[in-house]
């Protein structure tokens, strides 16, 4: 099928959420290098940052061979409000259990994103995100173990994951907001589309949420979070990119 | 990373052995000299046990609270390329302070009982990482110069007399390898840049060179030869016979990239094959080791708030019904 003009639009717009996010969520993990609390997870969160920054890299390139700048430009030159991301991934680290909450929630959008992406008709894009199939495995199982630990250690730990989930339940819907290309890209089927992801997505984080005895937020307004797609960002996003880029802008067009 | 084991003075030679069963004694000096390893179920002698558990904890605390200094520049990375590397870097340096406490386990202290020393102050790790690295040439010096460091101290303890400890080196010393080829790509890419680069290297260099010189410990004419512990293979190599390796691998390398260090007697003698240079101030790493250095308060109240952020974590996780296990190695 020939790609349209709006086609290529719009895939860009989802490439250009998936890598931000991705990106983000990374940068949000490595914070965790040295601070875990045991070496066991330190290790882990880091591992998975690696996932994240080379799958964003990977949407990054897929990006740039449709005529977009190059990933160092993309991700280390771009203010606040050119970025895609969702408000879920810009959220600062805080203590463990939200770090660990958000990686549960943000990790099944992720499985189920990259699962329906591998049948796109979109080759490129398709191919990388059955690759990313084969680390998410690991993430949402990383996850699935140690909220079911928490949830069920003591006292304290369920509390705390119970709480950390009422606070990033709500931010996680940030992940599917809806775009104005959902039903082109479905219909071309290149993407089936947020509201499926979302559909799909309750279900599974509801029933690991489910069995580890805690119990599925209510939700009052679901776009609470919404904005991130087209630019409208948290006071945390900003001050995360001036640190990541204050080395690159030093001087951007050295070799580093 | 890290440098050689500093040695209490006060515990050298005759006293490591008192009190032990001379048979018993005889049989494990003859096991080591036929370059046998010593395994955790082992008789050993105390002392060799006590003075193992120190160097191996001291060595992964290093581990640990080195993956500080460099982590602080993983949010700040420019670039992809570096970005990945770098936190694969620091993600093995955590890896080896897993290692190694598991290694120091064998011997029978846990690894909470070391984390606990860590944060008190009671246990030292290298003296090193109470320096700051100010900016991100700091941390590719760190990565090229320091590990390289590292690596002639851990290849000579690697041939050490303990099993474990041994084979956790080895694959250390592998990861180490990859470490140091990234460290010298990014001096190599800063030394050949924009004159903005250029400038931010030779500092970071000229900053870290006396940290470098004091890595291996203090000079052999002012440290104590533990005789005992050399047979024990438990000291592998002299302080200054490590430290004349590093500089004749290094030094040239560092000179080919057009930087220069702060040391106008640094050169080879060509008559003993020796580099000359000038005695770092041992003063100074004294009152490094002793708390006070430019970093030490800060790199232990980050451990230390890591230690009590993740404290509920480690008390949902343990449960009544399960025994404590020694880590296998």
């Amino acid at each position: 099928m020939e790609l349209t003009e709006r086609h290529v639009e719009g895939l860009k717009h989802l490439l250009y959420k998936m890598a931000d996010d991705l990106l983000i969520i990374g940068h949000r993990n490595s914070e965790w290098t040295g601070m875990g609390p045991i070496l066991e997870e330190d290790i882990a969160f880091s591992s998975m940052a690696q996932d994240k920054i080379g799958q964003s890299l990977a949407i990054y390139n897929i990006l740039h061979e449709m005529g977009e700048q190059e990933p160092d430009t993309v991700a280390f030159t771009r203010n606040a409000s050119s970025f895609h991301c969702s408000q879920l991934v810009e959220q600062p680290i805080g203590e463990y259990d939200f770090s660990l909450v958000r990686h549960f929630l943000y990790d099944y959008a992720d499985a189920i994103r990259f699962d329906m992406l591998s049948n796109s008709i979109f080759e490129p894009l398709a191919m990388v995100c059955k690759k990313f199939r084969g680390e998410l495995k690991y993430h949402t199982m990383h996850a699935n173990i140690w909220i079911k630990d928490l949830a069920e250690g003591n006292e304290e730990s369920k509390t705390r994951i119970q709480n950390a989930l009422n606070k990033a339940y709500p931010m996680a819907l940030s992940l599917f907001e809806p775009s104005e290309f959902d039903k082109e890209l479905s219909e071309a089927e290149i993407f089936s589309g947020e509201a499926k992801c979302r559909t799909i997505w309750e279900k599974e984080v509801g029933t690991v949420i489910l069995e580890a005895g805690l119990e599925i937020p209510q939700v009052s307004d679901p776009e609470e979070y919404y904005g991130g797609r087209s630019g409208k960002h948290t006071e945390h996003l900003q001050p995360l990119l001036d640190e990541m880029t204050e080395v690159f802008q030093i001087d951007p067009t050295a070799d580093w | 990373m890290y440098g050689n084991a500093y040695i209490d003075p006060k515990k050298a030679n005759s006293s490591l052995v008192d009190g032990e069963n001379p048979e018993k004694l005889a049989e494990f000096e003859a096991r080591i000299a036929r370059g046998e390893k010593i395994e955790p179920k082992d008789w050993m002698p105390a002392m060799y046990r006590k003075q193992l558990v120190r160097m191996i904890e001291q060595h992964a605390h290093s581990e640990i609270i080195g993956s500080l200094p460099e982590g602080t520049w993983i949010t700040r990375a420019p670039g992809f390329r570096r970005k990945l590397a770098l936190m694969a870097k620091v993600q093995d340096e955590v890896g080896h302070a897993q290692l190694l406490y598991n290694a120091a386990e064998t011997l029978g202290k846990s690894r909470e009982d070391m984390i606990n020393d860590l944060i008190s102050g009671k246990s030292k790790y290298s003296n090193v990482f109470n320096y700051p690295a100010k900016t991100w040439a700091d941390s590719a010096v760190i990565a090229w110069l320091i590990d390289a460091g590292a690596i002639v101290n851990q290849l000579a303890n690697s041939r050490g007399s303990y099993g474990p400890y041994c084979r956790a080196l080895e694959r250390i010393c592998a990861e180490e390898s990859f470490h140091l080829k990234y460290g010298h790509d990014n001096v190599v890419f800063l030394a050949t840049g924009t004159s903005k680069q250029r400038e931010m290297v030779q500092d970071a260099l000229t900053r870290w060179w006396p940290p470098i010189m004091h890595f291996f410990g203090p000079s052999d004419k002012d440290s104590v030869h533990s005789e005992t512990l050399m047979r024990w293979k438990v000291k592998m190599a002299s302080n200054d016979d490590m430290r004349q390796q590093f500089l004749n691998m290094y030094v040239p390398k560092i000179w080919d990239l057009g930087l220069t260090l702060p040391d106008a007697n640094l050169k080879k003698n060509e008559e003993t094959g020796k580099w000359d240079y000038t005695e770092p101030d041992w003063e100074e790493f004294k009152r490094v080791i002793n708390g006070g250095g430019p970093c030490n308060a800060e790199r232990l109240a980050v451990r230390r708030t890591a230690e009590e952020n993740g404290q509920w974590v480690r008390k949902a996780l343990l449960k009544e019904s399960e025994t404590y296990v020694t880590p296998l190695s």
